[in-house]
């Protein structure tokens, strides 16, 4: 049987998180009353012209930069022309051969995905079908920033191209996570601020030649685009070894059912039309620009994970665990960087931090603990002032109301024994009162040692230091 | 005499209103008229001198307003059948900037619909006629700015200016147009016909009133990216009755074939009239020139394909009724409301930017444009100003050339490279052929108004075309 590996390209929108339009000054939120973020630019009204948000054009830039794109020198709008009801001038005005950026990647795991271009555009409005054959049109995203990311396949030497479902979605995770570590989008695919359209072939295993590729759209989450590319990878090998052929055309993802459909064929490619945008100047990015932007540039997902890894030496999962969210990377270096053992900070914040950020529904930033507040935990537990057990509960009570550790422990009264005259009274009681765990124990019985050690502990409300209460018990047991 | 209180705004108003209203039916220059607005406008400029306010020259002065320039809440229809009922909800940057200088607006004039023609009898709704001679026309696109300020029916007027449409009409109506440099006044609010041509301009009944005109609208505008940066002087102190010196350029290639001999001769006299002021004239020669037309007419209609496709039915003006599905309606509404000229060149332009023939006409276009706008520099290094007709023609009968739209659009032979370049170019009365006007144009640096409004105002002092009326 012939063995098939795909070839997945990627086209993927993001709307820019900016205040005002693209060409305009009209507000960029999601939702909102139909018709009423729009204006006489953005709704393409008779004489009105476009005017560059340049916070737009520097996060663009920005991103290029971040993605590791040429960017250049001088570059131009066009205008695409073409009729839908939602294209308020039936043209847009995007990029085409004179793109923001181009011929960069984004890594993900052992690959570095090759990226062709990053263009600027505009977003168009919405269509809302209503009952009785009749469309209403919204607005209020037509004009908003729009930045659009292309993969390169084949890839140029020295990198790569997505081959799997996997690499797919690892790929758009890696992506939005960069956009969001910049504050360019929040890169919601949910609210369509991240949109993707991944196109798919298969060839026979080490052909040079690209199979005929379909295009997949609505996919409305990370894990819509795994199925989708997934089921669309398996659909064309099954119509292969079938002996069909694979259609060129555009199929929809059915999240209900599992399978992607055919929307429409694409054997008359769309004419566009594209002629430079006359409305507006070339803009220019000279070194300066450019420099300044990349200074600004903050520290990507990437570094971060390589820089834990390395001067922290935490293993590479908690790595990617911590630099998830900015706000949590920061987190974490904020304590590490003083920290005796960056490690145990990494698992505090990986467990206990974590679980607590998730049961809540809180925000990392919104957390009331401070990266000082937990530094300030593990040093008690560092001193023998309280155990782990009761860290816990001390820092559970640190996530929910903001105090410190300190306040805690002493308001409560927690501080850890380790006088070993008061274990070990207690460890006599403990005995005394349970003489047939103790020959049980004698007989062998091993594993009964943490029964007496919750005992012990039961008996000192928890505060005893349970090395000691261990090896005392050891010593009284024999074992 | 406004601000001096000799005479009321709302006298000079009703004078204006009075005189639309005898010879308007004879000319047909406005599709919309605003009487009831322009009085309540000169009200408010009487209070104000009243109140000792400070005004400017403008204030008071009853102007008319091409009809593709949005105002708001007042029709702007392009003349057009598909904009017959669209009423903007914001103001052109022009009218912002003639408003603060509290202008009187007395209506708004006729056009070849979108601004496509040079003699509006493209206009959907009705032709208008030359007060010089009711049966011929008065030049477009801008003929109704032109025969409004020819005929009285206002003090100044507004025209925009694609490949002459400010100019020819001026010429052909025996008024004076400017066609300011690209980029020197805002086109917020100016409905696109070729964006990168249009340009805004005064139609006025002298010299120094088109300075006070160009005074109060040109200016960068934060809402044209285009519009250029640079300061804007005071225009009048150019009124200057001196051209010692001046250097003035002839190019042969703007006396070519089809250029009526009565009109090549007025253009010539003028000519001789600036030398004999103490001006220097050479004959020159700009090869280019002859691509001006046939180029104009790839970019022009390439630009226009897509400014005007945002006329669909969806949002405003006409929709056509009966139509099952979206792109029916796209088609219905197109096919009814747009008229057989804007048609063609929407063809002509989706043609041109078509994959395939892109390279072969709108890049090749754009190149020539580069040496059109080279052979300018080249000869502005040796000249001040170039004089030419402004048309190689005079005003032509209604109907006439109607069978015969390349004849209409060889009219525009001299003033299509001054959009082509972005050049400055001013449009004089310099003779008569009859009873008909003929037309000077003036073409200067870019930037240059100023020479431009020097020799003009010059000329105009110094000969004795400008102060004649037509009868009506």
């Amino acid at each position: 049987m012939i063995e098939y590996e795909p070839v997945i390209g990627m086209e993927v929108h993001v709307e820019l998180q900016t205040r005002s339009k693209m060409f305009c000054g009209c507000e960029v939120a999601f939702g909102g009353e139909p018709n009423t973020r729009c204006c006489p630019v953005c709704l393409g009204l008779p004489g009105s012209l476009p005017v560059v948000n340049e916070r737009a054009v520097e996060l663009m830039t920005k991103a290029a930069l971040a993605l590791n794109c040429t960017i250049a020198p001088q570059c131009i709008f066009h205008r695409k022309n073409y009729y839908y009801p939602d294209l308020p001038k039936n043209y847009q005005i995007s990029q085409y051969d004179n793109p923001l950026g181009v011929n960069g990647y984004v890594e993900i795991t052992g690959k570095k995905i090759a990226i062709r271009r990053v263009h600027m555009e505009e977003d168009t409005g919405k269509l809302l079908h209503v009952e009785g054959n009749r469309s209403l049109v919204d607005y209020n995203r037509s004009g908003v920033p729009l930045m659009e990311i292309v993969t390169m396949n084949p890839p140029p030497p020295g990198l790569d191209q997505i081959e799997s479902a996997d690499e797919a979605r690892e790929y758009l995770q890696r992506l939005r996570q960069i956009l969001v570590y910049l504050g360019v989008s929040d890169c919601k695919m949910e609210e369509g601020s991240m949109r993707c359209e991944p196109n798919i072939s298969i060839k026979p295993k080490g052909q040079v030649e690209f199979g005929v590729k379909t295009e997949i759209k609505n996919l409305n989450s990370f894990r819509a685009v795994y199925l989708g590319v997934d089921y669309e990878i398996k659909r064309q090998q099954r119509v292969l070894r079938e002996g069909g052929e694979v259609v060129q055309e555009t199929r929809r993802w059915d999240d209900a059912r599992g399978v992607t459909a055919s929307m429409r064929s694409k054997e008359f490619e769309q004419e566009y039309r594209y002629f430079p945008e006359p409305d507006l100047v070339p803009m220019v990015f000279d070194d300066a620009y450019v420099g300044k932007l990349r200074a600004e540039l903050p520290e990507l997902p990437m570094a971060k994970i390589r820089r834990f890894t390395t001067d922290y030496g935490i293993p590479r999962a908690d790595a990617e665990v911590l630099t998830d969210s900015v706000e949590l990377a920061d987190f974490y270096d904020a304590c590490a960087r003083v920290s005796k053992d960056p490690k145990a900070v990494a698992n505090w914040l990986t467990g206990e931090f974590l679980r607590l950020v998730n049961a809540t529904g809180t925000a990392v930033a919104d957390a009331k603990t401070t990266p000082a507040g937990l530094c300030e935990l593990l040093e008690l537990i560092d001193k023998g002032t309280i155990n782990r057990n009761t860290a816990k509960s001390v820092f559970e009570e640190m996530f929910n109301t903001g105090r410190s550790a300190g306040e805690i422990v002493k308001a409560k009264g927690l501080e850890q024994v380790s006088d070993t005259d008061a274990i070990e009274a207690a460890v006599d009681r403990i005995i005394a009162a349970n003489p047939k765990e103790v020959d049980r124990f004698k007989a062998g019985e091993q594993k009964l040692i943490g029964f007496f050690v919750g005992q012990v502990m039961r008996e000192m409300k928890g505060k005893a230091n349970p090395a000691v209460v261990n090896e005392l018990l050891k010593g009284k047991l024999g074992s | 005499m406004i601000r001096a209180g000799k005479v009321s705004a709302r006298e000079v108003t009703q004078c204006f209103i009075d005189r639309m209203e005898a010879v308007e039916e004879k000319v047909k220059a406005y599709l919309t008229v605003t009487p009831e607005i322009a009085l309540a406008q000169a009200d408010a400029v009487d209070a104000a001198i009243a109140a000792g306010e400070e005004l400017g020259p403008l204030a008071g002065v009853p102007g008319a307003i091409k009809d593709n320039m949005c105002t708001r809440g007042v029709l702007t229809t392009c003349a057009s059948k598909i904009l017959y009922n669209y009423k903007p909800i914001y103001d052109a940057t022009v009218i912002e900037r003639l408003n603060s200088e509290r202008f009187v607006m007395i209506g708004k004039t006729n056009l070849d619909e979108f601004a496509m023609g040079g003699s509006t009898e493209n206009s959907a709704f009705f032709v208008t006629h030359n007060p010089w001679d009711l049966n011929r026309v008065p030049g477009g696109s801008s003929g109704g700015s032109a025969a409004a300020v020819a005929a009285d029916e206002c003090a100044f007027a507004l025209g925009s200016d694609t490949g002459g449409s400010i100019r020819q009409p001026a010429s052909f109506c025996g008024v004076v147009g400017l066609k300011p440099t690209y980029g020197r006044v805002s086109r917020y609010g100016l409905v696109a016909f070729a964006s990168s041509l249009d340009q805004i301009g005064p139609i006025t009944k002298d010299v120094t009133d088109c300075a006070l005109v160009l005074n109060a609208i040109a200016g960068k505008d934060a809402c044209d990216s285009t519009s250029l940066d640079v300061p804007t002087p005071d225009f009048t102190r150019a009124l200057v009755d001196d051209v010692k010196g001046l250097r003035i350029g002839v190019p042969k290639e703007f006396f070519g074939k089809g250029t009526d001999p009565d009109v090549a001769k007025a253009v010539m006299d003028g000519v001789e009239t600036l030398a004999g002021l103490g001006a220097e004239y050479k004959e020159t020669s700009m090869p280019s020139v002859e691509y001006g037309v046939p180029t104009y007419y790839i970019i022009a209609p390439a630009e226009a394909s897509s400014n005007l496709a945002r006329y669909d039915g969806v949002r405003y003006g006409l929709r056509a009724a009966n139509s099952p599905d979206v792109i029916s309606m796209f088609e219905n509404t197109r096919e009814e409301g747009f008229g057989a000229e804007v048609k063609q060149r929407i063809l002509i332009g989706t043609y041109a930017l078509s994959a395939g023939y892109y390279d072969a006409y709108y890049l090749k276009a754009q190149k020539v444009r580069t040496l059109l706008r080279r052979d300018f520099e080249k000869a502005f290094e040796e000249f001040d100003v170039i004089v030419t007709p402004t048309a190689p023609i005079v005003a032509w009968t209604i109907g006439e050339l109607m069978d015969d739209p390349f004849a209409i659009k060889l009219a525009d032979i001299c003033t299509i490279p001054v959009n082509m370049a972005g050049l400055p170019g001013i449009s004089i009365p310099c003779g008569f052929k009859g009873n008909l006007p003929i037309g000077m144009q003036l073409i200067g640096k870019a930037l240059d108004e100023e020479t431009l409004l020097r020799v003009a105002y010059t000329f105009e002092r110094n000969s004795e075309f400008g102060g004649r009326k037509p009868v009506l």
